[in-house]
């Protein structure tokens, strides 16, 4: 008993263990490093050299995390660890642009800042956090949306009115910022285009399947091994067909089809999204219970109507995870397009990788992300939508 | 014929009949013929004048290839299985969501970004290929150990504490082989994205078999990206088949 005086047992485990991760990573890490010019390497600072205010009100929130994991009642303790997590996330995106601002005003235009892993760590705590009470409450999906939303708008007021413009990263959007935009665009195109040929696609597989059994051994395994082949090898193995394709008809050049750029980046796509939208389609179809179909024959449903109105509604969740999987998996695929000329956010990440400009990287990776987050999210609200229903 | 003859024969004629086995006999014939696929490249990509990647050795980039690939799975393998295991004790119990909910976020990252925000943190080179390969194929080994771990019957624990086992022979004997599959399905899942992303590390320094696949997109050279993509294919191919007969071995014992 004396043990559990001296130290009392803590009723939120993952709250201490983040804060001692956090912790770790302003003692251990760089907050934001100087560098005075864009290849040279930085000199790393710690977060106590941040403004004081912001630079205090992040060791605060993590301070509060420590002592919210001690909180007896789950549901002020979700509420309190929400706004101990805003209060890090305000000091270290606020921290990281006014210090940068700070070292701007001395330093040669050239000057580079670039963020540092204590930066990245308190983040990943924070966000942690979030995650651990939205948990622990049980927020609905809405709720998310709603928070993600509040979120989302907070850091698009902040960034709008300058704070982050002496960081490098925002440097690098902007001095992109007309080709962001357009390679967003064809990123968006190709994982549309994708999803669309492959939907057209499996479905009439889907139905080939359902009808011939013993087609379905050949084509899912044929399927299967389309999906293991890495996808620059696909994209690669593709170009020299088309090139020669394109080359015997004039027609396919004028369409555009050629060996390099967005033609063999959609095939392959479409290729590797084939398995998972046929798989989801199959069993959701095929696990549609035998009376079920048997009850809307007897109401006197024609096959079609039997289709339409019975089995498609039934097979829905297992469609939408399908598409789900399917649109995740291209949007990161499509970032691997870049490198046959294709285009899309990927173009920033390998450009970047290539010249040793670690921010034009993020410039590309982190737009990739969050388009995989929010297709994943997105897709989850359909589905939830539709059960609510 | 004698019996042990046929059955020899038959049993040789099974062992012909495994698609595997000629994939991967293929897979041989590819790294060490390629060099002298020169006539055929020739013949496919008339106007380049140097046609077969020789930096390295197909046997060297493909050794390369699979040690970063085994050495990432396995440190993913072990902390993916370590963490699933700590979710699913009593001790542990208070992190499952939260780990869980990270297993499935943190899926939805695409391994390419997860390569790419190693570099700003690790540099250029093998090493952080390796701990980004490692980091990424971690989370469906700890979604699939989660899953097999949680899916052990109540009345499997009961039995084994009721015949004296420790809480390790329990996790060891018990807990562990009945969750098996769904870890082995995990891992395949982990390895078989490794190959892929394995072969973009050399983008960032690695030496793979992604190396002439660049190489020949970079400097126009169709030859190049094919030979490096046939054999990464196969390759992948083959570890693929490997694990369907894993997991059949599994189902069998």
């Amino acid at each position: 008993m004396a043990a559990g005086v001296l130290f009392p047992k803590p009723h939120d485990q993952v709250l201490l263990a983040l804060a001692g991760f956090g912790a770790a990573g302003i003692l251990a890490g760089s907050f934001l490093n100087r560098a005075p010019n864009r290849l040279a390497n930085g000199v790393a600072t710690a977060l106590w050299h941040a403004p004081p205010l912001e630079a205090g009100a992040a060791m605060a929130g993590l301070a509060a995390l420590a002592a919210l994991a001690f909180h007896p009642k789950d549901k002020p303790r979700s509420a309190m660890t929400f706004g101990a997590a805003m209060l890090i996330l305000w000091g270290c995106l606020s921290g990281a642009g006014r210090l940068a601002s700070l070292f701007a005003l001395s330093d040669p235009s050239a000057a580079r800042y670039s963020l540092g892993a204590a930066f990245w760590i308190l983040m990943a705590t924070a966000l942690l956090a979030l995650l651990d009470a939205a948990q622990r409450a049980n927020l609905g999906l809405l709720a998310r949306a709603g928070l993600i939303a509040a979120l989302g708008a907070g850091f698009a007021l902040t960034a709008n009115s300058g704070a982050f413009a002496d960081l490098s990263l925002a440097k690098e959007f902007a001095s992109h910022r007309d080709i962001f935009f357009i390679e967003l665009r064809r990123h968006i195109v190709l994982v549309a285009s994708a999803v669309f040929f492959a939907l057209a696609i499996s479905a009439p597989l889907t139905a080939l399947v359902l009808r011939r059994p013993s087609a379905r051994g050949l084509v899912f395994s044929g399927l299967g091994i389309l999906q293991t082949i890495p996808s620059i090898a696909l994209f690669g193995l593709l170009m020299a067909p088309l090139t020669a394709l394109s080359q015997q008809f004039p027609l396919l050049r004028a369409w555009g089809i050629n060996g390099a750029g967005a033609a063999p980046a959609i095939i392959a796509l479409t290729l590797y999204s084939l398995l998972p939208l046929t798989r989801g389609f199959f069993t959701g179809v095929s696990e549609v219970a035998a009376d079920v179909k048997d009850a809307a024959a007897g109401m006197g449903f024609s096959a079609r109507q039997t289709f339409l109105l019975v089995e498609l509604p039934l097979a829905w969740p297992a469609l939408v995870s399908g598409l789900r999987v399917v649109t995740i998996q291209a949007i990161g695929l499509a970032a691997v397009a870049a490198l046959i000329g294709a285009g899309g956010l990927g173009a920033f990440v390998f450009q970047g990788i290539g010249q040793y400009a670690l921010d034009l990287v993020l410039v590309g990776a982190i737009p990739i992300i969050l388009q995989a987050l929010a297709a994943s999210f997105g897709f989850q609200m359909l589905l939830a939508a539709r059960r609510g229903s | 014929m004698r019996p042990d003859a046929a059955a020899a024969l038959s049993a040789a004629g099974r062992f012909a009949r495994r698609p595997g086995l000629w994939l991967f006999l293929l897979l041989v014939a590819a790294i060490f013929l390629m060099p002298s696929a020169g006539i055929l490249f020739h013949a496919l990509f008339p106007d380049d004048r140097h046609l077969i990647y020789s930096r390295a050795t197909f046997l060297e980039l493909t050794l390369a290839h699979c040690q970063l690939v085994a050495l990432s799975s396995l440190a993913a393998a072990a902390a993916g299985i370590g963490l699933g295991v700590f979710a699913t004790r009593e001790s542990g119990r208070e992190f499952a969501p939260v780990v869980r909910a990270m297993a499935a976020i943190g899926q939805t990252f695409p391994p390419v970004a997860v390569l790419a925000l190693a570099i700003p943190a690790l540099g250029y080179g093998a090493p952080p290929a390796l701990a980004a390969l490692a980091l990424y194929a971690a989370l469906p080994v700890l979604e699939g150990s989660i899953t097999g771990l949680d899916g052990v019957p109540a009345s499997a624990r009961d039995a084994a504490r009721g015949i004296g086992f420790s809480p390790f022979e329990l996790l060891w004997r018990i807990e562990l082989p009945l969750a098996a599959p769904f870890i082995l399905a995990g891992l395949r899942t982990a390895v078989i994205i490794n190959i892929g992303t394995a072969t973009i590390a050399s983008s960032a320094g690695a030496l793979s078999l992604g190396s002439p696949i660049l190489e020949g997109l970079s400097a126009a050279n169709p030859a190049y990206v094919v030979e490096g993509g046939i054999i990464a294919a196969l390759l992948a191919i083959c570890v693929d088949r490997g694990f369907d007969w894993l997991s059949e071995l599994l189902k069998q014992k």
